[in-house]
């Protein structure tokens, strides 16, 4: 069965509405709000401050340590149980690894600075959605990056390269993959690509290239909401 | 041919391209990827010369040698004590840097230096690994002795003392207050009423919150004219 129309009604290379905010935890040194259709990310981040145990520390540089937690009835189905589970764990290792390169954190060896990615709202692409609040929430927190990370999935529903990949696409009867794609886009650097199941390789290129673009109109909004902090202030 | 691509004061965040081409110099907060230098950071711009530079409006305190912070005592060994100054770790003053008196054997150091209390040190050295050695031994250096501590951006200390030394001293005129700010990001207030050390704080957290605004002074000056507190009310 061939995915010829969208659930949602969007074109292929449409992503969800979008919308982000900069500043949203009073209490953490940096934070943002990510939010895409119906997925909202808020990350919060703390510190440089002490590692232990002691093996972790690096002492030529600092870091970097990501949680990534799904609230409770975040979801459309069954209520999350709370606390760490084998998929939040590998969500927090593939958040960590894609923001890292983007991240210097030289000036703080021996310590972590911590990244809370809370989602208080799902409806699929949560990792990418965690993702873009982490790097704007790094940014706020005045850390020294090369580039903004953006994130998006890409995927293939019923054999249609589409992106940003809806719940109700995820579960597609005739067969869905999803792709999730981050990438700094300045310079077109992939710094996650994940995949599960199997896809025909044309396809593929299609889905990522699709994400891609769409990590462009992402970066805009998240460039906005980090400029919008300032310019803000400055008419009160 | 070389482009600036920005102007002085401009808000830019990580990934911007300030300027293209090899006549422009990337310092702090910038760097150059082929012939463009990129922003690394949130902050405003200042272009001096060839040079660009980044001012960073948030982040935490980085120590530097010979910076004057305000430490909270936190623990002591028979040798030293740990002082924590905003960092990650805590720096360390050792007994040789702690004081200028005679020191005698089987003394209670805690006579000098109790966990809990509050000084004013400078930064003697910080390794490459950012262990830090504090020295109480220079002028002004000293325990600090009630008041109150406000904490604010590190980054915005150098707007709350201003050129030369105007911005702080037009609060401590404006208050009567008794102001240091510690290049940690914490500034020490004592006033002789609370009214006083009152005003003082709102000053300087109106200073954090406006700091990369044009006309800081003017309108810090207009804040403190406004709420000035009278002289009656403080009796």
């Amino acid at each position: 069965m061939k995915y010829t129309k969208r659930f949602d009604g969007r074109k292929f290379e449409e992503v969800r509405p979008m919308d982000a905010k900069v500043g949203v935890v009073k209490n953490a040194l940096g934070s943002a709000m990510f939010k895409i259709g119906k997925t909202v990310a808020i990350a919060a981040v703390y510190g440089p401050r002490d590692l232990f145990p002691k093996h972790l520390q690096n002492p030529g540089k600092g870091v970097l340590r990501c949680n990534y937690n799904m609230m409770a009835f975040s979801g459309s189905g069954d209520r999350v149980r709370p606390g760490p589970s084998r998929r939040s764990k590998e969500i927090a290792m593939v958040t960590q690894n894609a923001l890292a390169p983007a991240l210097d954190l030289s000036p703080f060896p021996k310590t972590v600075v911590d990244v809370f990615v809370e989602l208080i709202q799902t409806d699929a692409g949560t990792r990418c959605a965690g993702i873009c609040a982490a790097s704007m929430a790094l940014a706020d927190a005045g850390f020294k990056m090369k580039d903004l990370v953006c994130a998006v999935s890409g995927g293939v529903v019923g054999g249609t390269p589409v992106v940003d990949v809806d719940y109700a696409e995820e579960s597609y009867e005739g067969g869905s993959v999803d792709i999730p794609v981050a990438v700094m886009p300045r310079n077109g650097e992939v710094t996650l690509l994940q995949l599960d199941g199997e896809v025909p390789k044309e396809e593929f290129h299609k889905a990522v290239e699709l994400a891609r673009k769409a990590c462009d109109k992402i970066y805009e909004i998240q460039r906005k909401a980090l400029k919008a902090k300032y310019s803000q202030e400055a008419t009160k | 041919m070389s482009k600036l691509l920005v102007e002085n004061k401009q808000v830019v965040i990580p990934g911007d391209i300030l300027a293209e081409g090899m006549d422009y110099l990337p310092a702090a907060g910038s760097f150059r990827e082929d012939d463009k230098i990129i922003s690394a950071q949130v902050g405003l711009i200042n272009v001096s010369g060839r040079l660009i530079r980044i001012i960073p409006l948030k982040g935490r305190y980085i120590p530097k040698k010979d910076d004057s912070v305000i430490g909270y005592v936190k623990d002591m060994t028979y040798s030293s004590w740990f002082i924590d100054v905003g960092y990650a770790y805590d720096g360390n003053l050792p007994l040789k840097d702690a004081t200028s008196e005679f020191i005698e054997r089987g003394a209670n150091l805690s006579d000098y230096y109790a966990v809990g209390e509050i000084v004013l040190a400078k930064i003697s050295k910080v390794s490459k690994e950012k262990a830090i050695d504090l020295s109480m031994k220079g002028p002004g250096l000293r325990k600090l002795r009630s008041g109150r501590i406000l904490e604010i951006t590190p980054f915005k200390i150098p707007r709350v003392v201003g050129k030369q030394g105007s911005m702080i001293s037009m609060i401590k005129d404006a208050t009567g207050c008794t102001i240091f700010a510690g290049q940690n990001g914490r500034v020490w207030i004592r006033g002789d009423s609370p009214a006083q050390e009152l005003l003082a704080t709102k000053a300087i957290e109106l200073i954090e919150e406006k700091g990369h605004v044009s006309g800081l002074t003017e309108r810090i000056k207009q804040f403190l004219e406004k709420n000035a507190v009278k002289k009656e009310a403080t009796k």
